[in-house]
């Protein structure tokens, strides 16, 4: 797990955020990833992020569900042990469409769930660094990943001038680790580290 | 904003295309009412009047859901269709028009006395039977035609009202007048809706189309006949909205915009399988005969190809076609899945009449495309006259905004 270099700006309003994503992008920096309190429209976009493939795996998990059910219901009342239900044909597809129904739905929801979590590293006892506190509360944070070759003076003056309350920079790991936070971080406490 | 054209001007080529089709459309209807209509024949008659009427109840109501949907967005203050929005109420100008056929249609059937469509006109018949007997409150003909002349005209009233309030969105309104027009709005749309529920989700389909199979009967029936016009409403919105687009006008409106009207297909193709299987399963189910009487030639008889490529069209086609984001996006899979759709339904409209109708012999042919085209070409007629009659974009309507910048 390897720790990076990223300088950390605030922003206080989206109205501001947005021309600085696109500056600061055209500039030629790599963003990290924006923190904000609430879901932002138009910020995928504008971060230039792809359209998720959630829903294809949705898909996958229903289609799934969908053989899974129609396959072992018919096997079972079919093949393995046939019984006489109000004279209806052994193999009687109505009534086991809603059974398929809700299994394709339960696999599709229950594998969704899962593989968001997994995509978004969200699981329990899993950590990952928190940028700055603030930004689950009222403020823009937009982080920027640093190279060798960055000048990260030259990076902060550039974004206080696109509109950035606070910069800073931070050491960071930037994947997750298993285990509990640092004692010592503590919310609402200035925890710059020394670039 | 810039160079809006608001003023549809209607292509030479439409003109001639809809006139065309009318023209076909007039050529098999002289033809099917000589040969069939007024034959001594009772399966011909039942099968010219039958052809006749669920094409243009099919159409009525196709069109009449297009003022449902304003009114549903209108109560649920929703903005993004506005730039849209007038393409819809062109398609229910049609109501009045196609609602005028279907009445006299219908009072023909009915005063006319064609027992052979309407079993419950036959008075002796009907005083031997005891279920009729029972009906027979809500299947004569006197409640018949007051019924049916207070459905359409209330339809047709009700969605010339809100169309007449949208009329003043052509002009600049204060917010003061803007709140005013937005609760006058809410009350028309709900006026509209209750009636709407009244006819469309009830008694309109049981009076007309159920009661073919008059000891028949089927909770879902309703219902699933708005899903499958409101399904063919939607779509033939967005075919408008495509055309135009095409033509180069609905600067508004974007591919955004599309997306949900591709939504709306999808979803009121699922809520339609999903009635269309609730009423299978319950009846297969109980195997009642007074109940699988009406699925009994359908689904073993000769209207079998029709009853399940029905299924396919409506339920698999935009299930597997239209789930994909892009392919909602894409004006061509859109019209496509359009016009797959409204014939699906127009299909499906076909096998719940005529299937009751004539229960040996799928009469599908001539009669029946000469009659859709002679539809198809009002539709295209009348609608592009009414879009051509006023501007295709409520310019000051408060939510205009929210259309401008919708997005998905």
């Amino acid at each position: 797990m390897a720790k990076k270099k990223f300088v950390v700006a605030c922003f206080e309003d989206e109205a501001v955020l947005f021309p600085a994503v696109k500056k600061v992008r055209s500039t030629g920096y790599k963003i990290h990833d924006v923190y904000t309190p609430f879901a932002v429209h138009g910020l995928d976009k504008a971060l230039g992020l792809r359209d998720t493939s959630l829903h294809t795996a949705g898909f996958i998990y229903g289609i799934t569900g969908t053989s899974t059910a129609l396959g072992s219901i018919s096997w079972i009342l079919a093949k393995d042990w046939p019984l006489n239900f109000g004279g209806k044909p052994h193999f009687a597809l109505p009534a086991w469409i809603p059974i398929t129904f809700e299994l394709t739905v339960l696999f599709a929801a229950v594998g969704m769930v899962l593989t968001f979590c997994y995509i978004c590293q969200m699981a329990p006892f899993v950590k990952k660094h928190h940028f700055h506190p603030r930004s689950t509360d009222d403020l823009f944070v937009m982080v920027i990943e640093c190279t060798e070759k960055t000048n990260v003076s030259d990076l902060q003056a550039f974004l206080t001038n696109n509109g950035a309350i606070e910069t800073e920079v931070q050491v960071a790991e930037d994947g997750w680790w298993l285990g509990r936070y640092d004692k010592n971080e503590v919310p609402f406490e200035n925890k710059t580290v020394a670039a | 904003m810039t160079s809006i054209r608001e003023k549809f001007e209607i292509p030479g080529k439409m003109r001639t295309w809809s006139l065309a089709l009318i023209s076909i459309g007039l050529i098999a209807l002289v033809i099917g009412l000589v040969t069939k209509g007024f034959s001594a024949d009772e399966q011909e008659q039942a099968h010219f009047w039958g052809t006749l009427m669920y094409n243009t109840i099919f159409w009525t109501m196709v069109c009449n859901a297009a003022m449902f949907f304003i009114c549903v967005i209108t109560l649920a203050m929703g903005g993004w269709e506005q730039s849209i929005r007038r393409v819809s109420e062109a398609i229910s100008t049609m109501v009045p028009i196609f609602g005028s056929i279907t009445f006299l249609v219908l009072i023909y059937v009915v005063v006319g006395h064609k027992h052979n469509i309407y079993h419950w006109l036959d008075t002796a018949a009907v005083d031997k039977d005891p279920i009729l007997l029972g009906k027979k409150g809500f299947l004569n003909p006197t409640f018949f035609v007051i019924w049916t002349t207070l459905i359409i005209g209330l339809w047709s009233l009700l969605g010339w009202r809100m169309r007449q309030l949208s009329r003043e969105t052509d002009a600049p309104m204060d917010q003061a007048t803007g709140k005013n027009f937005i609760l006058r709005g809410t009350v028309r749309a709900a006026m509209f809706i209750v009636w709407f529920a009244l006819t469309v989700g009830s008694t309109a389909p049981w009076l007309w189309l159920m009661s073919i199979d008059p000891h028949w009967y089927s909770t879902m029936y309703s219902w699933y006949t708005f899903a499958s016009t409101f399904v063919s409403g939607l779509s033939l919105i967005a075919l408008w909205v495509i055309y135009l687009k095409n033509k180069g006008y609905l600067e508004l409106t974007n591919q955004e915009h599309l997306q949900d009207m591709g939504k709306f297909m999808f979803a009121f193709s699922i809520f339609w399988t999903y009635l269309w299987f609730s009423q299978y399963m319950l009846i297969w189910y109980a195997n009642m005969p007074e109940e699988t009487v009406y699925f009994k030639h359908r689904v073993q008889g000769v209207y079998k190809g029709i009853f399940f490529l029905n299924l396919i069209i409506n339920f698999l086609c935009p299930l597997l076609i239209l789930m994909k984001r892009a392919a909602k996006r894409n004006y061509t899979l859109m019209t496509f899945m359009g016009v797959l759709i409204i014939f699906g339904h127009w299909l499906d409209f076909y096998q719940m009449v005529m299937g009751s109708l004539s229960k040996e012999k799928v009469t599908l042919g001539w009669l029946d495309f000469g009659i859709l085209s002679f539809f198809v070409g009002m539709m295209i007629f009348f609608v592009g006259r009414s879009l051509a009659s006023k501007p295709l974009i409520t310019k000051y309507h408060p939510f205009l905004k929210e259309s401008v910048i919708h997005e998905v």
